[in-house]
C-alpha cells in the first residue's frame, strides 16, 4: 500500500471516532454547552485538558524549535509545563469554588463592574483570536503536506471540520472528543520517537537515549549530546547544549510563557467541568502528567531529527538524496540552492558567513521568510534546475555557503521519513498532528463564542436573553470567529506558528494572570484599580510587540524580545493596580466576604445548578 | 507559621485553613522557582560545572530539558495530597 492510502485510513478512522463522539454527546442545555454539565471525571478531564493544551504549535513546531535552538528551546518546554504549577496552586481551585462558567464572569462579579467585565471580554477575545490563528495555520500546514494542496485550501478544510463539531457539541462534545484526540496524539508523538531512539541510540526509552550514547549499528559509541555538539560545530552552528539567548531574555520568555499559561481562558475553563475543588486538584495532576508524556519526548525528537537531517543530507549529492527531500521541496518546506554548482547539498551554520550580520540564509529573505517560487506557467528552465531541484524565485544569499533551507515546522512531520520508519507510523503522526490542531482550535472557539454570547450579549447588552437564544448567539459567534481565524491562518502575521502563539501568551500573562491573582488573593482590591491594571498591562504588551515585531524598532527595554515582554507587562499590570488602589477606596464588604468564601474549598456546589 | 491567637475551644477554621493553604502554596512555589528558573536558567552554568552529570547530559541542561518537567508533576501531586489533608483537618473535605 502507498503512503497516501495509509494516511487516508488513519485520518479517516480517527475522524469517524471524533464525529461519532461529538454526535453522541451533543449539548442539550446552555450549561452542557459551556461546562459539559459539570460532571466530567478528573481523569477524563485531565486528558481532555492535555489535548486542548497541546496545540498545533506544540505538536508540530516545538520539537523543531528545540532542534533549531538546542538549550534555548527549553523555554518552551519549561514555560508550557511550569505554567500549570501556577495555574493549579494559584488559580483554578479558587475559580472553581467561585463557580461561574467563564473567566470574564469571575472578573465581572469579583470587581463588581460591567466595565471590568467588558475589558475582560476584550482580553479573552484578543487572546483566543491570536492563539487560534496559529492553530488554523497549523491545520493548513498539515493538510497541505498531506494532500499536496495549497495552504489556503488546507486551512479552509480544517476550519470547516472544527466548526462542524465545536459548534455542534459545545463543551460536552469537545471534552469527550478531546479524550480520543489525546490518545491519538500521545501515540503519534511517542511511537516515532521510540523507533528512532532504538535506531540512533540503541535504547527504547527516548528520554534515556538523549542522555545516553550515539550508537547506530553498533558503531563506537560516543555520548549522544557530544555527537550532536560536534555535528553542530563542525558545520558552523554553535554547540547544541549552549545557549544563544541572554540569561535575562531566557528568564523573561520562560516567565511570560508560564504566567501566560496560568492566564489562558481556554485552559482555566477546563477545570470548571469537574465536580468540586478536590477533583480540580486531582484533574490538574492528571493534566500535567499527560502533558509531560509529550513534553518529555519533544526534546528527544528535536535532538534526534537534527542528527538525522544533517547526517542524511549534508555532503550528499542531490541526485542521491532520499526521496522525502523532493516531497518537502514540492510543498515549499525545504529548498536547495546549489550555490557552488557542485551538485552536492552543503549545510552550513551562521559561523561560516562572511557578512557583517551572520546568518545562514539560503536566499535573500523576503518578508515571509519562506521560499517563493516562480509561477507554474514560467518556462521550464526557471522551474527546475539542472539536477532536478525546484528553483526559487528569490536570489541566492551568497554571503554564506549554506544551501539547504528547511522550515522548523516540518521537523516533527519529516522525522519518521528521515529515519526510514514504516509507513503506518508516518500516517499515525499525520493523524496526531491533525488531532492536536483540531482539539485546541475547538476549545478556543468555544471560549471565544461563550465570551461573546454569555459575557457580552447576556451579561452586558441584553440581560433578558433566553438559554436557547444564548446558544444560538454562541454558534453565530463561533462561525464569525472562525472566519476571521481562517483569514489570518492563511495570511499569518508572523512567519512561524510558534511565534504567533507566543504573542497570545504575552497578552494573557499581562492581562488575566495578574488580575485574577489579585482578585483571588486580595480581598480589598477595587474595580478601578483592576481595570486600570488590565488596560495598562495589555496595552503596554501589545504596543511593545507591535513596535518591535511589525514596526521594526529595536527591542528598546533592556533588549527583551517581544516573546518575553509579557513578563514585563505583568509587572506593569501589578504596579498600576496597586498604585491606583493606594488612592482609591476598599472593595465593598459583600465583595470582601465573597473573596473570603472562595478561599474555603468546600461547598462549591454542583456545576449544573446555577 | 506561628499561631498568634491564644488557643480557644473553637478554632477559627477559615483563617487557620487559609494560612496553612498560603504556607503550602508558598513553599511549593519556592521549589517550582528553584528547579526551573534557578537550576535551569540563572544558575545553569554553575550547575553544569559543579553538579554531577545526569547520564551524559550536563546537570543544568538536563534540568532545562527534562528534570524541571518531572519536578513540576511531583509538585502538583504533593499539592493535591497536602491540600486534601488540610481540608480534612478543618472539616472542609467533601468526600
Amino acid at each position: 500500500m502507498s503512503q497516501d492510502v495509509y494516511n487516508y485510513i488513519f485520518i479517516g478512522v480517527s475522524f469517524a471516532i471524533y464525529i461519532g463522539i461529538a454526535v453522541r454527546s451533543r449539548a442539550g442545555s446552555t450549561k452542557e454547552y459551556y461546562t459539559a454539565g459539570g460532571g466530567v471525571s478528573p481523569f477524563a478531564n485531565g486528558m481532555a485538558t492535555a489535548a486542548d493544551w497541546m496545540s498545533a504549535a506544540t505538536f508540530i513546531s516545538m520539537a523543531g524549535a528545540v532542534a533549531a535552538a538546542g538549550y534555548d528551546g527549553s523555554q518552551f518546554l519549561m514555560g508550557w509545563t511550569g505554567g500549570f504549577v501556577l495555574l493549579t496552586v494559584l488559580m483554578v481551585p479558587f475559580l472553581r469554588k467561585f463557580g461561574k462558567a467563564t473567566v470574564p464572569d469571575f472578573v465581572g462579579d469579583r470587581f463588581y463592574s460591567k466595565q471590568a467585565r467588558f475589558v475582560a471580554v476584550l482580553c479573552a477575545i484578543f487572546i483566543c483570536m491570536t492563539y487560534i490563528m496559529g492553530q488554523m495555520n497549523g491545520v493548513g500546514v498539515v493538510f497541505s503536506q498531506l494532500f499536496g494542496i495549497s495552504l489556503t485550501k488546507g486551512v479552509l478544510i480544517g476550519a470547516s471540520i472544527v466548526f462542524f463539531y465545536a459548534g455542534l457539541g459545545g463543551m460536552k462534545g469537545i471534552t469527550y472528543t478531546q479524550v480520543a484526540q489525546y490518545c491519538v496524539m500521545a501515540f503519534a508523538y511517542t511511537i516515532p520517537a521510540i523507533f528512532i531512539s532504538i535506531i540512533l541510540t540503541n535504547n527504547f526509552i527516548p528520554q534515556l537515549g538523549l542522555i545516553g550514547s550515539y550508537a547506530p549499528d553498533g558503531a563506537d559509541s560516543v555520548p549522544f549530546l557530544e555527537k550532536l555538539n560536534n555535528i553542530n560545530t563542525s558545520i558552523g552552528f554553535q554547540e547544541y547544549t549552549a545557549g544563544k539567548l541572554s540569561t535575562l531574555n531566557m528568564f523573561c520568555i520562560t516567565a511570560a510563557l508560564m504566567c501566560g499559561t496560568a492566564g489562558l481562558p481556554h485552559v482555566i475553563v477546563r477545570f470548571f467541568t469537574v465536580k468540586n475543588v478536590r477533583a480540580v486538584r486531582k484533574s490538574a495532576c492528571w493534566t500535567l502528567a499527560f502533558i509531560a508524556v509529550i513534553y518529555l519526548t519533544a526534546p528527544t525528537i528535536g535532538a534526534f531529527s537534527r542528527v538525522n537531517l544533517i547526517e542524511k543530507l549534508n555532503g550528499v549529492s542531490y541526485s542521491q538524496a532520499p526521496a522525502w527531500l523532493k516531497d518537502y521541496e514540492s510543498t515549499g518546506q525545504m529548498a536547495w540552492v546549489d550555490k557552488n554548482d557542485d551538485g552536492i547539498i552543503n549545510i552550513h551554520g551562521p559561523a561560516h558567513s562572511t557578512a557583517e550580520k551572520k546568518t545562514n540564509n539560503v536566499f535573500i529573505i523576503s518578508e515571509s521568510k519562506k521560499p517563493q517560487y516562480p509561477s507554474a506557467d514560467s518556462p521550464k528552465d526557471q522551474l527546475v534546475g539542472k539536477h532536478g531541484e525546484r528553483l526559487l524565485a528569490q536570489k541566492a544569499d551568497m554571503t554564506n555557503p549554506n544551501e539547504l533551507y528547511f522550515g522548523t515546522d516540518i521537523m516533527v512531520m519529516a522525522n519518521p521519513s528521515m529515519a526510514g520508519l514504516p509507513k503506518w507510523v508516518i500516517a499515525l503522526l499525520m493523524a496526531g498532528c491533525i488531532a492536536a490542531a483540531l482539539s485546541t482550535a475547538a476549545g478556543l472557539l468555544l471560549v471565544l463564542s461563550t465570551s461573546i454570547s454569555h459575557d457580552l450579549m447576556k451579561k452586558i447588552v441584553k440581560p433578558d436573553l433566553s438559554d436557547k437564544e444564548e446558544v444560538r448567539y454562541a454558534r453565530i459567534a463561533a462561525f464569525l470567529a472562525l472566519g476571521v481565524a481562517t483569514y489570518f491562518g492563511i495570511n499569518p502575521p508572523s512567519a512561524f506558528i510558534a511565534k504567533t502563539v507566543a504573542f497570545a501568551f504575552g497578552l494573557a500573562a499581562s492581562s488575566f494572570f495578574p488580575t485574577l491573582l489579585i482578585g483571588i488573593f486580595s480581598k480589598k482590591m477595587n474595580s478601578k484599580a483592576a481595570v486600570a491594571g488590565m488596560l495598562a498591562g495589555i496595552g503596554f504588551t501589545t504596543f511593545y510587540i507591535i513596535a518591535v515585531q511589525f514596526a521594526d524598532m529595536k527591542p528598546f527595554i533592556l533588549g527583551i524580545t517581544p516573546e518575553g515582554i509579557g513578563f514585563v507587562g505583568m509587572l506593569v499590570n501589578f504596579a498600576v493596580t496597586f498604585t491606583v488602589k493606594a488612592f482609591t477606596e476598599d472593595a465593598p464588604q459583600e465583595i470582601q466576604d465573597m473573596v473570603a468564601d472562595i478561599h474555603i474549598p468546600s461547598g462549591s456546589g454542583d456545576a449544573a445548578e446555577h | 507559621m506561628s499561631e498568634s491567637d491564644t488557643p480557644t475551644p473553637t478554632v477559627d477554621h477559615p483563617r487557620a485553613h487559609w494560612r496553612a493553604c498560603l504556607k503550602i502554596t508558598f513553599c511549593l512555589l519556592a521549589v517550582w522557582f528553584v528547579v526551573s528558573f534557578g537550576a535551569a536558567i540563572l544558575l545553569r552554568d554553575w550547575c553544569d560545572a559543579t553538579l554531577p552529570k545526569i547520564g551524559n547530559a550536563p546537570f543544568g541542561f538536563w534540568m532545562a530539558q527534562q528534570g524541571s518537567i518531572i519536578c513540576f508533576v511531583l509538585i502538583l501531586i504533593l499539592y493535591a495530597r497536602l491540600m486534601n489533608q488540610l481540608d480534612a483537618k478543618h472539616g472542609y473535605s467533601e468526600e
